[in-house]
């Protein structure tokens, strides 16, 4: 038996270009990867190299050149298809990011299928991305609009699915997989078989999942799943939606325009095969080049080795603020969530807390992380939130710590 | 002066502490609440006119926010009392800026001026006066 894969986030960072500079006279300990992720030069420059050496609009020109950018944009949907496990190429779609590949879904899925009498259901939990599309849709469609409560430490109750849609024509339930503020992950197959045993369609907003953990689209059972590029050492601008063939297929496209038509009279317009009936326009084409370069550098480090890694901050962290009176931490146990730690120092606001991080080169987030019907739940405005990548180390977090008794002196709290 | 202390002056310190003008008035001529969508804070600032139905008499905050934010707005309460409706509703912000008188990113001065936009808001609907375009976007109403 082969020991587990490990990582060396000291060794990893000589990747990352960004920790080269220094902030208010400090080394950067950047704790908001959740918001965005930190770019390894190994993305960069296959971005790069692609706009030096194959560059020329896909899928178009019969010359060399565009067939060379062709095959970088459908090697990197294979990639990409292979991160998440995918049946098929053509079911993984480009976006922008993972709130353009839900509003695909809310839109065109949701536009055909949705009226009077239907039920959308999401969850306190979601990230407005996965949660305002499909209120949105909704409203507009004529169908009920309900949410399935969670605790404050950000365990969903599975167990009122039952009660909460009742006798109604649940049609679609939106839940994401790992919360960007509680970092705890949900059990998205259990959710997918019982979405599946009412009839409905899953769709399952894995921004959150895919840089910190392994992403099986076949064994979570979704239908949809969504992926954001720039959280996970690729570039920003570019993400993927995965669905069925069957479901795709049969929906109507979301954005028309060039490249997604098979052909266009004045009376009619019909339209082209999949992935291009939902890619109009010019792709994001470096784009796409990077996040298959960012997959390559993930694969490399080995996702358990940053899963395990991120639990071990976690663990740290939740020690290390458990030590000052007046912090409070959410969330579940460290084993169960991704290096996301949010918490509140008691009698400051958290705008004031990353202020004064800041001016010791220590990067947090704070505010209410598009997440506000969690932030009503957990009875506050906003949170602090650190949160933790494969090239974060431990004394990052003795910073973060270090910093947080600073701004206690400072509001006598 | 470190940008440390520069920012969190003691000053700041002791509005954030001691808000004045704290609360909103029960018998207000104008109110109005606003909210910083990109953090969530929300402020409700009230006004009573004097006898003249012009001159600020008093006015109280009420809200969830930032040192900064909250400190603005109770130096604004101190600012604003006693001067015309007319003026205040046309105030440039520069003048509680100076008052406050730390460097602000753009993003801390929306916490800044959150207080001064709601009162805005407050005093030109009292009025009957349109809302200048600078300051549109907090009147959520």
């Amino acid at each position: 038996m082969t020991a587990p894969k490990t990582l060396d986030a000291q060794a990893l960072r000589a990747d990352f270009p960004i920790f080269e500079q220094r902030f208010h006279g400090k080394p950067l300990a950047y704790l908001d990867s959740a918001a965005s992720s930190q770019k390894p030069r190994q993305m960069l420059d296959a971005m790069t190299r692609f706009y030096e050496t194959s560059y020329a609009n896909v899928h178009r020109g019969v010359y060399e050149l565009a067939e060379r950018a062709t095959e970088a944009l459908e090697h990197a949907r294979e990639r990409c298809r292979a991160f998440v496990n995918a049946p098929a190429a053509h079911e993984v779609i480009f976006v922008r990011n993972a709130t353009e590949a839900i509003n695909l879904v809310a839109y065109a899925w949701g536009l055909e299928n949705l009226g009077p009498g239907d039920v959308v259901l999401v969850t306190e939990l979601e990230h407005h991305a996965n949660f305002v599309p499909w209120q949105f849709i909704a409203r507009k469609t004529g169908a009920e609009f309900r949410m399935l409560p969670v605790e404050p430490d950000g365990t969903l109750h599975l167990d009122e699915l039952d009660q909460l849609a009742g006798d109604a024509k649940v049609k679609v339930v939106a839940t994401g997989y790992v919360s960007n503020v509680l970092g705890g992950a949900n059990d998205i197959s259990r959710i997918a078989a019982w979405v599946h045993e009412r009839g409905a369609i899953h769709v399952c907003d894995a921004a959150q999942a895919a840089p910190h953990r392994r992403v099986d689209v076949q064994a979570l059972g979704s239908d949809f799943v969504a992926v954001s590029g720039h959280k996970m050492c690729g570039p920003s601008g570019i993400g993927f939606l995965w669905g069925k063939s069957d479901l795709l297929r049969a929906m109507p496209p979301f954005l028309t325009g060039g490249h997604m038509i098979r052909r266009v009279r004045e009376d009619e317009t019909t339209w082209g095969e999949l992935p291009h009936k939902f890619e109009a326009g010019t792709a994001p084409m470096a784009e796409a080049v990077g996040l298959a370069a960012a997959i390559d550098y993930l694969e490399a480090v080995g996702l358990e080795a940053i899963e395990q890694h991120e639990h071990e901050l976690v663990a740290h962290a939740l020690d290390r603020l458990a030590e000052i009176p007046g912090v409070t931490t959410w969330g579940p146990p460290p084993e169960r969530r991704a290096g996301i730690v949010s918490f509140d120092v008691d009698g400051v606001h958290p705008h004031d807390v990353a202020q004064i991080l800041d001016l010791d080169g220590v990067a947090i987030r704070a505010g209410h992380h598009c997440c506000q019907p969690l932030m009503t739940r957990l009875g506050v405005a906003a949170t602090n939130r650190a949160s933790f990548y494969l090239y974060t180390l431990p004394e990052e977090i003795d910073r973060l710590a270090d910093g947080l008794l600073k701004v206690k002196k400072t509001f006598g709290v | 002066m470190s940008e440390f202390d520069q920012l969190y002056r003691e000053v700041i310190l002791d509005h954030y502490k001691n808000p004045r003008g704290h609360g909103v008035l029960d018998d207000a001529d104008a109110v109005a609440e606003g909210q910083n969508p990109l953090c969530g804070d929300e402020v409700t600032v009230s006004v009573r006119f004097a006898g003249d139905g012009e001159t600020i008499d008093e006015v109280g905050f009420e809200g969830r926010g930032c040192a900064i934010s909250q400190a603005a707005t109770s130096m604004l309460t101190e600012l604003v009392k006693g001067r015309k409706a007319a003026d205040v509703a046309t105030l440039p912000k520069e003048e509680l800026l100076d008052e406050i008188g730390i460097p602000l990113t753009p993003v801390r001065m929306k916490c800044a001026i959150l207080g001064l936009g709601v009162l805005k808001v407050a005093l030109h609907r009292s009025k009957g006066t349109p809302l200048p375009d600078e300051w549109q976007g907090l009147d959520f109403s």
